[in-house]
C-alpha cells in the first residue's frame, strides 16, 4: 500500500475519533436551554466528521486513480537523503522550545544557531560562533526594542 | 473611484508606508530568490512583524510588497540558476535559464521585470475596476449566501488541485475545517476538542499552522535533499533590450496580463496555473519559427509567464478584498494577518475602511515601480544572497519559523505544536497531499461555521438552503465543481479505451 493510503488510514482514525467525540460525548455538557437551539456546538463538527470519513474512504479504496507524479522528494528513497540531519534538526528545535524560557533567549538562540550549522556539517568554529552570537544579539535587539516584545535574555537565576 | 484613489494615494504616500513598500519588496526579493522558500513561507515569517506594526494599512502594504518581491525574486533565481523558488515561476525557467546560459542573463532579467511590471500594473487597474463592482453585489449577501459562497470557494480550491488529487484536496480542506473547530467557538463559548489542554483553549495559532504547513516542510526538504546550484550570478550585464524585441513582446505581455488577472481571480487557480497557461497559449499563438525557439531562450516564452503570474497575484486580491474569501494559500495567509489586525475583509471593507482598500491598490502601483527601478539595478548585488552557504542558511530559516510562532503567541507550547504539525505536514507533502487547502480551510473554518450557525438560527433549521435561491444556486455550483474533475477523468479513461463519447 502506498504512503498516501497509509496516511489516509491514519487520518481516518483521527476522523473517527473526532466524529465519536462530536456525535456521542460532546452534547453531554450542553445546557438545557441550548438544546432548543437549531444549531448545537456539535452540529458543524458532526457534518465535518461524516464528510471527512467519506473522503478518507474514497482515498483508501483507490477509486480515484492518481497519476504518478515526479515529486521533488521521493519517500521511497528517503534513506538516501540526509535523514539523520533532518531528524537531529527537529530534535534541536524541540530542545530549543523547551529551553527558551528557563535558559533565556541569548544562550538558547546562540546555541541553536551554532548547533544547527554543526549538524549540517560546518566546522569553522570561530566563524560559526560569531555568526550565531551576532545574529542572536541583532534579533534580540529588534524583538525587544523595536517590536517591544519581552523575551527573557538570560537564565532566570541571573534575574533576566 | 477618483476619491478613493486620492485617499489611497494619501495613505500610501506617507513616509512610513513608502518605507513599508520598499522594505517589503526588497525583503521579498531577497528571500524569494532562495530556492525552496516560496511566498507563503516568507509571508508567514513576516506576519508577526506586520502585526506588531499595528496599523492595518501599513501591515497589509508590507505583506503585499513582500508578496510581489517574492515572486520577482523567484523569477530571478529561475533565470539565473534554473532553481525556481516559487511554483509560479517554474514556467519562467523554461526560457529564462536558456537565455542566461547564452550569456543574456541581463536581458532576461529586464524582460522579466518589464513583463512583471506591466502584469502587475494592468492587474491593479483591473482590480480597481472590478473590486468595487463585485463588492456592491456582495453587499446584498446574507449569511446564507456567505456560507454558500465559502463552500464554493473551498470546493473550487479542491477542484483545481489536479487529476487524482481531488479527493486528497477535499480531505485536506475538511481537515483544515476540523482544526478550526478546536478551541472555543465564537457562537457558544464552549471549549471543543481541546483534550483538556489549556493552551488549546483559544484554538490553534494561525501563524503557527502557516509556518508548520509551508516554511518547515520546505526547510526540511532543503536539508534532506540539497539542491544543486548551477549557473552564474557573476556576470549580469547589459540589461538593455532592443526596440524590435520590445515590439515582439508587447502584445504577449498585454494579452497575458489580462488573461493572468482573470485566472488569478478564480479561487484555487492563482499564479502557477496562470503562468503555465500563459506559456502554453503564447506558444500556440506564435508563428512556426518562433515556436521552435520556445524552450531554447525565446523572449516571448519568458515574457508570457512573467506577465501572467504577476497579474494573477494581483487578481487573487479581488476575492480577498471584496468577499473576504481567499483563493490561494498566500491570500489565505494575508487574510489571517488581516483578521489578527482586527480588520474583517469583505464587501464592507470598502465602505468602512476605504483607506485600507485603496492604500493597498496604490501600494501595488508603487511596489511595481520599486521592483522595476530599484530592484532590477540591484539584482547583481542581491544575487549574492545565493552565495550564503546552506549550512548557515538553514538554521536561520528554522530559527525564523520558531520565532514567528513564538512572537505571535508568546508561548513555548506553540513551538512544540509547530514542530509536531511540521513533521505531519512534511509526511503529507511526501505523500502528495496538497497543503494550501488545509490552511485555507483552517482560516475560513471559523467564518464558515459562524455564517452557517447564523443562517440556521434565522431559518430555524437548514431550510435556508432552499428558501434562498442564490444560496441554493451557489451550493449546486460547489457540488458541480467537485464532481466535474472525476467525471472528466472518467471520460478521459473511456476515451483512452476507445469507447465512444456518445452525444
Amino acid at each position: 500500500m502506498a504512503l498516501d493510503r497509509w496516511i489516509a488510514l491514519i487520518l481516518l482514525c483521527i476522523c473517527l475519533t473526532y466524529g465519536y467525540t462530536a456525535w456521542f460525548t460532546m452534547d453531554a455538557g450542553l445546557a438545557p436551554f441550548m438544546m432548543r437551539n437549531p444549531i448545537w456546538p456539535s452540529t458543524f463538527p458532526k457534518v465535518l466528521s461524516i464528510m471527512a470519513i467519506i473522503a478518507c474512504l474514497v482515498i483508501l479504496s483507490g477509486v480515484e486513480k492518481s497519476e504518478e507524479t515526479e515529486s521533488e522528494i521521493d519517500y521511497r528513497r528517503l534513506h538516501e537523503y540526509k535523514l539523520g540531519q533532518a531528524v537531529l534538526l527537529l530534535v534541536l528545535m524541540v530542545a530549543y522550545a523547551l529551553c527558551l524560557r528557563p535558559v533565556g533567549f541569548i544562550i538558547s538562540t546562540t546555541s541553536f544557531l551554532f548547533l544547527g550549522s554543526l549538524i549540517l556539517g560546518e566546522r569553522k568554529w570561530i566563524l560559526m560562533f560569531s555568526v550565531a552570537f551576532i545574529a542572536t544579539m541583532i534579533v534580540w535587539y529588534l524583538v525587544q526594542q523595536v517590536l517591544g516584545i519581552y523575551m527573557r535574555p538570560l537564565p532566570g537565576i541571573f534575574g533576566g | 473611484m477618483l476619491e478613493g484613489l486620492l485617499i489611497g494615494l494619501e495613505t500610501a504616500m506617507s513616509f512610513q508606508n513608502l518605507a513599508m513598500v520598499i522594505a517589503g519588496c526588497l525583503i521579498g526579493t531577497f528571500i524569494g530568490m532562495l530556492p525552496g522558500l516560496g511566498p507563503m513561507s516568507i509571508i508567514a515569517i513576516m506576519i508577526p512583524i506586520a502585526i506588531s506594526i499595528g496599523d492595518p494599512s501599513a501591515a497589509l502594504i508590507l505583506l503585499a510588497g513582500v508578496y510581489y518581491g517574492a515572486i520577482f525574486g523567484g523569477s530571478t533565481s529561475s533565470i539565473l540558476l534554473n532553481a525556481p523558488g516559487v511554483a509560479g515561476t517554474v514556467a519562467t525557467s523554461f526560457d529564462g535559464y536558456p537565455m542566461a546560459k547564452q550569456g543574456k542573463a541581463g536581458k532576461a532579467l529586464t524582460i522579466a521585470a518589464v513583463a512583471s511590471f506591466t502584469g502587475g500594473t494592468v492587474g491593479a487597474i483591473l482590480l480597481m475596476i472590478f473590486a468595487p463592482m463585485l463588492s456592491s453585489v456582495a453587499l446584498l449577501f446574507h449569511s446564507a449566501e456567505y456560507f454558500a459562497l465559502m463552500v464554493v470557494g473551498l470546493s473550487a480550491i479542491a477542484a483545481f488541485a489536479g487529476t487524482g488529487q481531488v479527493a486528497k484536496a477535499i480531505l485536506m480542506t475538511l481537515f483544515g475545517l476540523i482544526l478550526a473547530t478546536v478551541g472555543e467557538g465564537t457562537l457558544f463559548s464552549l471549549p471543543r476538542f481541546t483534550g483538556g489542554i489549556m493552551d488549546l483553549q483559544s484554538g490553534l495559532g494561525f501563524v503557527t499552522l502557516a509556518m508548520a504547513m509551508f516554511a518547515l516542510p520546505e526547510a526540511i526538504s532543503l536539508v534532506l535533499k540539497p539542491k544543486e546550484m548551477s549557473g552564474t550570478s557573476e556576470d549580469i550585464k547589459d540589461l538593455r533590450i532592443t526596440r524590435s524585441e520590445a515590439r515582439a513582446i508587447a502584445p504577449v505581455i498585454a494579452r497575458q496580463s489580462i488573461q493572468g488577472f482573470f485566472i488569478g481571480v478564480l479561487p484555487g487557480a492563482g499564479a502557477t496555473i496562470a503562468s503555465f497557461l500563459g506559456y502554453a497559449v503564447e506558444r500556440n499563438l506564435a508563428t512556426k519559427e518562433e515556436q521552435a525557439e520556445f524552450g531554447k531562450g525565446s523572449i516571448k516564452g519568458l515574457a508570457a509567464p512573467e506577465a501572467a503570474n504577476n497579474a494573477a497575484c494581483t487578481g487573487s486580491f479581488v476575492p480577498l478584498l471584496t468577499l473576504g474569501i481567499p483563493g490561494s494559500g498566500t491570500t489565505a495567509i494575508l487574510l489571517g494577518a488581516l483578521i489578527a489586525l482586527n480588520v474583517s475583509p469583505g464587501p464592507r471593507l470598502m465602505i468602512d475602511e476605504p483607506q485600507i482598500f485603496w492604500a493597498v491598490i496604490m501600494s501595488m502601483f508603487i511596489g511595481n515601480v520599486v521592483l522595476l527601478f530599484l530592484n532590477l539595478p540591484l539584482i547583481p548585488y542581491i544575487a549574492k544572497v545565493l552565495l550564503i552557504p546552506r549550512n548557515y542558511l538553514i538554521p536561520f530559516i528554522l530559527f525564523f519559523t520558531l520565532m514567528g510562532a513564538y512572537i505571535g503567541q508568546n508561548n513555548a507550547t506553540e513551538l512544540l505544536i509547530l514542530v509536531g504539525f511540521g513533521v505531519c505536514a512534511t509526511a503529507l507533502k511526501f505523500a502528495d497531499y496538497p497543503l494550501p487547502p488545509l490552511l485555507i480551510g483552517f482560516i475560513l473554518g471559523g467564518m464558515l461555521e459562524d455564517n452557517f450557525a447564523r443562517s440556521m438560527q434565522l431559518y430555524d433549521g437548514i431550510s435556508f438552503i432552499w428558501e434562498r435561491p442564490m444560496a441554493l444556486g451557489l451550493l449546486v455550483i460547489a457540488v458541480m465543481l467537485l464532481l466535474l474533475p472525476s467525471y472528466r477523468a472518467r471520460l478521459a479513461r473511456h476515451r483512452a479505451r476507445g469507447v465512444a463519447d456518445g452525444d
